[in-house]
């Protein structure tokens, strides 16, 4: 029986890759946001040490607007370029893909009524929300990642239509996972508050420069993080669409409600391993691990 | 797949026939505006001479691959980025190989200049931007227009009405998303086929409000067509063809600069020539 041994937060601005300098990014810093990148390298040790057989990463940088998108190849490999921030993310890139658990979570999705697709061309890319949250929790590129593309339904329709079905999507994910002999760790891709500066400093890693965008938004993102440390997830969800209308906040992907639904909305405290400002949006790194033999109380 | 569906058939037939208007137009640059290419850090222009690349749609991936290579004015855009910094405008050039070039850009230029016949440049739709800066990013490309000297194809990539099925249908079941979208679209093309660029511009946030799904603040296209084309209705307009895109509306139209005008909304919404960024007003209007 398979079985989801964490949930991680695991936010992909491209500034953390850049600053951490990997052979496979080709521009180089001087370094930066180390107070996010030292809680990666502690969550990434956590997960060195758990028996894992795949890694599922739920991205809001591959947006599809009919249904809910899953990889169907096993192997990609090419470049990907931010076309955001291109002068600090051009990552080369080879990555496997577990196509038996992507196409069991299709399936399952499929079953529940969800509109879904199988992504079977060799020459998609993968986007750079994956790359960087997968990498950030595994330089190693050890594990099998199964992308999971993000429906925009919040655009077309409602935050609440994006949640409910955000939820729908992670039982059915939660079903395909349990039903497999697959141990597996699910990434919610995202920052939480996310206004953007839209004027970038010269040096991008001048961390002088680095700041919430406003103090609203970091009074929300601090509220939200607090019900996360008291085990209040199910609090956290019901306020995903106002926190997500009112700090236009990343997780208008549905990424953090699918996640906290398929882990059977957990009630105890997660693990937090950083905050910090990226161009203005609020980031934190966080896990949730059912194993309270395990589980730490990290800051 | 043009064939599938008689709408696509037309459209794609009307890329053909603006094609061959542009061959023969003795154009010096294309200059496209697109929404599918978001920005966050300011206003960005395409100035990789030489982009090559496959590009995939990340919804319409079993519709094939698509190859690409395409040749940039250079000068254009290092011309347009600097002009962009005059008026107040943050932008930058783009040249990095494997730079993800999006499917409007892609699709645009490959029916539009296959042979790479004229040069192009493409530049971004700032997700922030609202009227003020789009109308100064439109004006700063005129700017660089006529210091160069360069006879323009203008481009706007962008559908008319964007709200498409959310779930899969067959080609040829393809139809407007709904009666409201199909109304606007006539009537937005009636604008257009009167020449009334102007007009469409000032009409472009009830537009927004109207028939577009709010994923950006703003409808902007037009604002930054008429403000490089020019802010007139000084146009001959000539729809070449209409159809379903999975339910958004899609358009080939062409508007030709002429001397008759019709149509004068009135408007109280000025006329930016600067853009002077965010207002901080936390500490105005105190007594």
């Amino acid at each position: 029986m398979g079985e989801i041994v964490a949930g991680c937060i695991a936010p992909h601005p491209p500034h953390m890759v850049y600053a951490d300098n990997p052979e496979q990014n080709e521009p180089h810093s001087e370094g930066g946001w180390e107070t996010l990148r030292w809680g990666y390298a502690k969550l990434a040790r956590k997960l060195k040490s758990l028996d894992y057989d795949a890694m599922v990463v739920f991205t809001p940088h591959w947006q599809t607007y009919v249904g809910t998108h899953f990889l169907g190849l096993p192997n990609f490999k090419s470049k990907s370029v931010d076309p955001i921030f291109p002068n600090l993310f051009r990552f080369n890139y080879d990555i496997n893909v577990d196509v038996d658990l992507s196409v069991a979570m299709h399936d399952a999705a499929k079953d529940a009524g969800l509109v879904t697709m199988m992504m079977e061309n060799q020459d998609f890319r993968i986007d750079y929300g994956t790359i960087v949250s997968a990498h950030m929790l595994n330089p190693d590129w050890d594990k099998p990642v199964v992308p999971i593309s993000s429906n925009r339904n919040r655009h077309y329709y409602s935050v609440e239509v994006m949640n409910e079905q955000a939820r729908a999507l992670g039982r059915a994910c939660r079903k395909a996972i349990l039903e497999s002999d697959k141990r597996v760790v699910l990434v919610s891709s995202h920052s939480l508050s996310h206004r953007h500066f839209t004027v970038e400093s010269p040096l991008p890693e001048d961390m002088s420069k680095q700041h919430i965008y406003n103090h609203s938004n970091y009074v929300w993102d601090m509220k939200l993080i607090d019900l996360m440390r008291q085990g209040k997830m199910q609090e956290v969800v019901d306020l995903m669409p106002e926190f997500t209308e009112q700090t236009i906040a990343e997780t208008d992907s549905g990424s953090f409600s699918w996640m906290m639904e398929a882990m059977g909305m957990p009630d105890y405290p997660a693990e937090i391993y950083g905050y910090q400002s990226v161009i203005g949006t609020g980031n934190t790194i966080a896990a949730w691990d059912p194993n309270p033999e395990t589980r730490e109380l990290v800051l | 797949m043009p064939e599938q569906n008689e709408g696509w058939g037309r459209l794609r037939a009307a890329y053909d026939t603006a094609r061959q208007r542009i061959e023969e137009s003795n154009a010096d640059i294309i200059l496209i505006y697109s929404t599918t290419w978001p920005s966050i850090i300011g206003h960005q222009i395409q100035a990789n001479p030489e982009p090559k690349w496959v590009h995939v749609d990340d919804d319409f991936h079993f519709l094939g691959s698509m190859p690409y290579e395409f040749k940039m004015d250079t000068e254009f855009a290092q011309g347009y980025h600097d002009n962009c910094g005059k008026r107040g405008l943050h932008s930058r050039t783009i040249n990095y190989d494997g730079f993800p070039i999006d499917t409007g850009s892609v699709v645009a230029l490959s029916l539009l200049n296959p042979d790479n016949r004229i040069p192009a440049c493409i530049v971004s739709s700032n997700v922030y931007a609202n009227r003020a800066e789009s109308i100064v990013l439109g004006k700063a490309a005129r700017d660089t227009l006529e210091a160069q000297g360069k006879k323009a194809i203008v481009v706007v990539v962008s559908t008319l009405s964007n709200r498409m099925f959310t779930e899969h249908i067959a080609p040829e079941e393809d139809k407007i998303h709904s009666p409201k979208d199909e109304e606007w679209n006539q009537k937005i093309m009636q604008f257009f086929s009167e020449g009334r660029l102007e007009d469409l511009s000032q009409l472009s946030r009830e537009i927004h409000g109207q028939i577009r799904v709010q994923k950006v603040v703003a409808y902007k296209p037009v604002w930054w067509m008429a403000a490089t084309m020019g802010q007139s209705n000084n146009y001959n307009g000539e729809v070449l063809a209409y159809a379903a895109l999975h339910g958004s509306g899609g358009a080939i139209i062409q508007l030709t600069p002429t001397s008759n005008s019709i149509g004068d909304k009135e408007f109280d919404e000025d006329d930016i020539d600067y853009y002077t960024g965010d207002r901080n007003v936390l500490d105005k209007g105190m007594i």
